[in-house]
């Protein structure tokens, strides 16, 4: 059969929402937009769990703290089960990560902001696992089988997770001054960098068309990012804080809130390595790979020599 | 040592989430021995009190049919009808059967 | 002192171990060897930390002045934490957590297998979900130390150099004085030399499937009983409870 016809095959079972599955075949272009997708994915989970983690040890009670190392653990899980699903694409979790570490693969740029207070674990659970969470519900109808599979489950489990960090803003928000003071500092940090997380405008991004004619993506960046900001903001008003965008209005017509423009100068910056924290997270993975290569080489050596054992007997 | 070295093999994992139920194909983990793989997949797969039993399979030890093989595989059953019991014509009254 | 002195301090002995222990686990997230292992070990911390809560809270219960679980791990001073003193030893590198954890994982799992027979009900409670916990950790840390043991000739030297700098810091947890005595005369405590008895033979049957040597017998650091401490501990409670005592108004 040539290309085009099994191209024709392939679309249409796109369009009567047949998810592909890892053996079916299927273009070039959209193995390669997955495996660039997902990894990305993947990778951020695991970088995000730095800047969570960063407050583990100072968490200030102990329900809070086994509930932020809860989360974090859950999206280590969420990593791993975005790199099998990689994985199912031809790659092996060692090339994604290698991929990651050199710097070819990206990873959200969210994670490149540091957390500075406590209540930055609210304005990163509540914001950063709120747009995450918009994207991830329109995911699971992904066209690509495994993937797809991945975010159901992920999506299960994340449930909690925005409720853990609006539960901390809330919080802090109705606590001593300078609590609701850290709350409205960690808004004003945290809003701009969240609602940049889906990306630049549709005009903008080359990677929408196929992505979204293929069924990778079920919904563009700007299309999810209005979601975000509708439900987001009745959410600030009921804890009696105050969005950082002057801009910020509700359209009657359009049945959506119009908000400010995001700037993309640093969008770009942050994306092409300068953000404050590009360097700490990334150098913060490397060396826990390598100061676990031997620990790995061990338990390899091990298994070959159990294996060895089990051939003599 | 390259700079990408080795995670392990990949195992897949089933859990039979009841007893009764059939194991269930959950996903897979990284491990470089059974009792890794097992205890893995018990702290990635049922950290939320999912399962009663778990399995792990060594990915190399599944064999999957091919997508080619889907005609000859599948398709012919699809007209066996008298397979099911809706296939079959009851006389008016009987009941249990 | 009366049952009631000693029962608190025997609750804060078991509560201030799992809590910092766990403390040290969750310094492990993110800095995992491979991925799944992390979260192995963030299940370990969780199981810790979980298992302090319930200790605290009923310290906190039984010493009648309303301090929560929070108070007692927030609002008290190195010479105030009775744990033990292998649970606060530093990380070090994966082979040295290994070690530690086996080695106190095996305490625990033969002292919370005894403490299920308390009589005192909450105790005996805590025990018996405890150990299914531990039993899993001792699991999980005794497998590590095989494969690190018997794996390259690198880790086998490494986990033993670990597991020989761990040793001096055993003999604190079988220690007893007078509240031990107390309580075992109500059957609420247990013996810890039988305890010790158990725990050597755990020990010695997993280092020897490790190809590893038991470390030779040497000094045993102490000072679980007295709130003694090695330096480690200041820092780790000092940075644990930051939030506290900064804002000791706020609630959070």
């Amino acid at each position: 059969m040539e290309d085009s016809k099994k191209l024709e095959e392939f679309q249409a079972k796109i369009d009567a929402e047949i998810k592909i599955e890892p053996k079916d075949w299927m273009p070039e272009d959209y193995k390669k937009h997955l495996q660039r997708q997902i990894s990305q994915h993947a990778h951020s989970e695991v970088i995000g769990m730095q800047p969570e983690g960063n407050w583990i040890s100072r968490a200030p009670s102990l329900r809070a703290k086994v509930v932020l190392l809860a989360k974090i653990q859950d999206e280590a899980g969420h990593g791993q089960y975005l790199y099998s699903a990689a994985e199912t694409l031809g790659k092996s979790r060692d090339e994604y990560i290698e991929e990651l570490q050199s710097g070819k693969a990206k990873y959200s740029s969210i994670f490149n902001y540091p957390t500075l207070t406590w209540a930055d674990m609210g304005a990163v659970g509540w914001l950063v696992d709120g747009a995450a969470i918009v994207n991830q519900v329109s995911l699971q109808r992904t066209s690509y089988g495994p993937y797809s599979r991945a975010m159901v489950r992920i999506c299960k489990e994340e449930s909690f997770h925005q409720r853990q960090g609006y539960e901390i803003m809330a919080t802090m928000a109705k606590g001593t001054p300078e609590q609701k003071a850290m709350a409205q500092d960690a808004l004003n940090r945290f809003w701009w960098p969240s609602i940049m997380m889906f990306g630049p405008h549709d005009s903008d991004s080359p990677n929408t068309g196929n992505a979204v004619k293929w069924k990778i993506k079920r919904e563009t960046n700007d299309e999810l990012r209005q979601k975000f900001i509708d439900k987001t903001v009745q959410q600030a008003e009921v804890i009696g804080l105050t969005i950082p965008d002057p801009d910020l209005k509700w359209n009657e017509a359009r049945g959506h809130y119009d908000f400010g423009e995001m700037d993309w100068d640093e969008f770009w910056r942050v994306v092409k390595g300068n953000g404050p924290c590009n360097k700490q997270r990334l150098n913060h993975h490397k060396k826990a790979h390598q100061k676990g290569a031997w620990v790995r080489e061990a338990a390899i050596a091990y298994a070959k020599k159990q294996k060895a054992k089990q051939l003599v007997a | 040592m390259s700079n990408t070295d080795n995670q392990g093999g990949v195992w897949e994992v089933f859990i039979q989430s009841k007893p009764g139920l059939p194991h269930k194909h959950a996903g897979s983990v990284h491990a470089t021995d059974k009792e890794m793989a097992l205890q893995n997949a018990r702290d990635m797969y049922t950290r939320r009190q999912e399962g009663t039993c778990l399995w792990v399979v060594p990915l190399e030890a599944i064999v999957s049919s091919m997508p080619d093989d889907n005609d000859s595989f599948f398709d012919p059953s699809d007209d066996k009808i008298y397979r099911h019991p809706t296939h079959y014509v009851m006389p008016d009254g009987a009941k249990h059967i | 002192m009366t049952t009631n002195e000693a029962l608190i301090n025997y609750c804060l002995r078991l509560g201030d171990s799992s809590l910092i222990l766990g403390q040290r686990m969750s310094e492990w997230c993110s800095n995992g060897p491979i991925l799944e292992e992390d979260i192995a070990m963030t299940n370990i911390a969780l199981d810790l930390i979980g298992q302090s809560r319930t200790m605290l809270t009923y310290a906190g219960k039984l010493e009648g002045k309303g301090r929560t679980e929070d108070d007692f791990a927030y609002k008290r001073e190195e010479r105030e934490f009775y744990n033990t003193l292998l649970s606060e030893r530093p990380n070090g590198h994966f082979g040295d957590t290994v070690a530690r954890n086996f080695l106190h994982s095996a305490f625990f799992y033969h002292l919370f297998q005894a403490l299920k027979n308390s009589k005192d009900e909450m105790i005996a409670a805590h025990a018996a979900k405890s150990i299914k916990e531990v039993t899993y950790h001792l699991r999980h840390s005794s497998e590590w130390l095989v494969r690190l043991g018997d794996g390259t000739e690198e880790s086998h030297n490494k986990v033993q150099e670990s597991l020989n700098d761990m040793w001096e810091f055993t003999g604190d947890l079988f220690e007893m004085n007078e509240v031990d005595e107390l309580l075992i005369k109500e059957g609420i405590a247990v013996d810890l030399t039988e305890i010790k008895k158990e725990w050597d033979k755990t020990v010695n049957q997993v280092i020897e499937r490790a190809t590893l040597n038991r470390p030779e017998e040497c000094y045993m650091q102490t000072g679980r009983l007295n709130a003694i401490h090695s330096e480690y501990l200041g820092h780790l409670i000092a940075e644990m409870q930051f939030l506290q005592r900064a804002y000791p108004e706020a609630q959070w």
